[in-house]
């Protein structure tokens, strides 16, 4: 798995509440047996316009957000369908990191599996990052994943706390199911003992 | 004495496999459903890294999001749709897995066919890349969705990463209204602790409204626990619980009957067992619920109108409403009675079983669709289509106008031809009214079956306790 440790970038807002991964990536482009090239899909109606222009409205296709790679977004992002579809969409367009101040569950889950950092802040923190990306064009963020350190332009920093497991397997770019299989022996032990085996 | 536990403590002990501090506990998985969507990158990686199936006859497949339901015998046109279908079944056959292909007897959408086939059954733990796994809990099964990397992960190890959940007790008390269902129970309670309300936790739901259910209202409610953010549902077994899966195929044959269900029955929570959190519905004002905006738990009840936004204090909440007005086209309070609908949909994992449809039937008979609706209804199975049929609940159907299809996924997601288009309303059994998720553009209306089926009739929302049984 791709590693995560340090990472400066645009960031570019997004103001709706529970957005679901319906919205993340539409199940029209669900149909591919790929994991790559999703990134354009990323939030499909919303950013195109029926004859399939850039919808001017949608902030992030402003030019100035083109080139983000940090998103902020509001509460309980990602909710509703199980589709990795959505982190593979992310990725794809170039988002490595997420700013949120809470994440649905699963996809959650599916973000550290696909090498993307997603960062819970406490509100009034967002809140605040919010008035200064509309406020200041060009506004970027240092994300420090080992010192769980957030650096805004004005040099003020931001902690975040991150379960110290899930960091350990981001920043070395640990494989899950490798993880697993050097317990093989405890898995072949449980299959015994339950019959299974 | 014992230590008092819950349903979910005692499912995570009984399969904790490896623990070590500072890290996720490794726990085994008893059953893992796959369908075409979320497993092709999955298998694809297992083979890039060499890796196989460890145990495939803990795996079962089906086809359910994508197929067509329309005449099975015809081939697909979506040429995507079409691939992705094919995919599933070369995988299955490479790697040994059971498949239940789209023309067999038992295939059907995977959260209706795992009960029915009695492969999902009490303790067990259940994994499905898909979010409504959840709908197993009815059983007393720890069963939750997952992602495409776990969903490989699964299938090379059996078994996943897991941190532990806390636990929320939902009960569900009081005398329920008639006209009153498992939907509106469960609206209720997405309504009341929101679309995040259970995000981290497990939900058991207790209460002897859920001991009065039975199995398919059960899994109506345990369905939609990730509505609420959950990463699971479950109900606890009992007696009810084991007469349904009762001489079903793939139920374990090396114990006795009674052996087995006295093991399932161990599971359920013991008396006094505690959770991190509770809380109480009384059902006995409940109205029947209808959403009316784009996220479940814009919900209200039928005789309720939309918001006024003027009383909602948050901004950020204000905005999100108005929005969800907005792409629903509707007004700020507006009565939900009276709406007129241009399309019904009577299916889905959440409602689309043998009393479902029973229940929408005895609504729909001697009667005739509106004439500007159009109204379809879409087994979750076959195995249902082909009971509904002995029943003759299809010429019910039939007869008042309606379209009678062959099961699967169908409009819930219109990942398949059968679609909202642009603008249009739908009276909906199924479990999410997001943006577009019915179709671009598309307005959906959360409602329990009967509620569905006598808004086709009269061409908007009623009230179902008003309605005039022929
Ligand atoms: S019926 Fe709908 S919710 Fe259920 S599995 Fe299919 S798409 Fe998902």
């Amino acid at each position: 798995m791709r590693s995560f440790t340090t990472l400066e970038g645009i960031v570019a807002p997004l103001e709706d509440l529970n957005v679901d991964t319906d919205q993340i990536i539409p199940k029209q482009f669900l149909k591919r047996i790929e994991k790559t090239g999703f990134g354009k899909f990323l939030f499909y109606d919303w950013r195109y316009l029926p004859n399939g222009k850039l919808n001017p409205d949608f902030e992030m296709n402003h030019p100035r957000y083109k080139e983000a790679s940090i998103l902020l977004a509001k509460e309980n992002f990602g909710c509703g369908s199980s589709r990795e579809h959505a982190p593979w969409a992310l990725d794809d367009y170039g988002i490595k990191c997420l700013l949120a101040p809470s994440f649905a569950d699963i996809f959650y889950n599916n973000c550290f599996n696909n090498g993307i950092l997603p960062i819970v802040l406490d509100y009034p923190l967002i809140e605040e990052l919010f008035k200064n990306v509309r406020q200041i064009e060009d506004f970027r963020l240092s994300i420090d994943l080992p010192n769980q350190r957030i650096k805004k332009p004005d040099g003020k920093t931001i902690s975040f706390d991150i379960d110290s497991f899930r960091k350990h397997c981001l920043v070395n770019g640990l494989d899950p199911i490798g993880l697993t299989l050097e317990h093989e022996e405890k898995i072949t032990e449980y299959e015994k003992e339950h019959g299974i085996l | 004495m014992a230590l008092k536990k819950n349903i979910y403590e005692k499912i995570w002990d009984m399969h904790l496999v490896y623990e070590e501090p500072g890290r996720d506990a490794i726990i085994y998985i008893d059953t893992h459903f796959v369908h075409e969507v979320t497993s092709p990158q999955a298998f694809e990686s297992l083979r890039l890294s060499k890796r196989s199936v460890r145990r495939p006859q803990k795996t079962f497949a089906t086809m359910d999001h994508n197929v067509p339901t329309s005449d099975r015998s015809a081939p697909i046109k979506d040429v995507l749709s079409k691939k992705q279908i094919e995919t599933l079944r070369n995988n299955c056959h490479e790697f040994d897995v059971t498949l239940f292909d789209m023309d067999t007897i038992q295939s059907g959408i995977v959260h209706i066919i795992g009960p029915e086939l009695g492969i999902t059954h009490p303790g067990a733990t259940i994994v499905c890349g898909d979010s409504h796994t959840s709908t197993h809990g009815a059983f007393g099964a720890l069963a939750f969705g997952i992602g495409t990397s776990e969903v490989e992960h699964v299938l090379a190890t059996q078994t996943l990463t897991q941190k532990k959940s806390k636990t929320f007790e939902i009960r569900i008390n009081g005398k329920r209204p008639s006209g009153v269902t498992a939907k509106d129970v469960i609206l209720a309670v997405i309504g009341k602790i929101g679309t995040a309300g259970a995000t981290g936790y497990v939900v058991e739901y207790t209460g002897e409204v859920i001991r009065d259910f039975n199995l398919e209202e059960r899994m109506t409610v345990c369905n939609m626990s990730i509505e609420a953010g959950a990463r699971a549902g479950l109900i606890s077994p009992d007696d009810k619980t084991c007469d349904y899966l009762k001489e079903r195929k793939y139920i374990p044959q090396d114990e006795t009957w009674e052996k087995l269900t006295s093991k399932w029955k161990n599971f359920a929570s013991d008396e006094g067992a505690v959770y991190d959190k509770t809380m109480e519905l009384f059902v006995d004002q409940l109205e029947p619920q209808i959403t009316w905006g784009t996220t479940p738990e814009q919900v209200t009840s039928i005789n309720g109108s939309t918001p006024d936004l003027s009383r909602i204090k948050d901004p950020n909440k204000r905005k999100a409403v108005k929005k969800a007005l907005q792409y629903m086209g509707l007004n700020e309070n507006m009565p939900l009675k009276g709406l007129k609908v241009d399309r019904v949909f009577i299916g889905s994992c959440t409602n689309s079983r043998m009393s479902d449809l029973r229940e929408a039937s005895k609504v729909v008979k001697g009667y005739k669709t509106h004439s500007t609706v159009n109204a379809m209804v879409v087994p979750g199975s076959q195995s249902v289509k082909k009971m509904a049929e002995e029943e003759g609940l299809d010429k019910i159907f039939k007869e008042a106008g309606f379209d009678w299809r062959e099961s699967g996924c169908s409009m819930c997601l219109g990942m398949n031809p059968d679609q909202l288009r642009a603008e249009e309303r739908c009276a909906s059994t199924s479990n999410r009214n997001f943006e577009g998720r019915q179709g671009k553009g598309g307005r959906t209306h959360l409602v329990s079956p009967v509620m569905a089926a006598a808004a086709a009739i009269k061409g908007s929302f009623v009230d179902i306790r008003e309605w005039k049984y022929k």
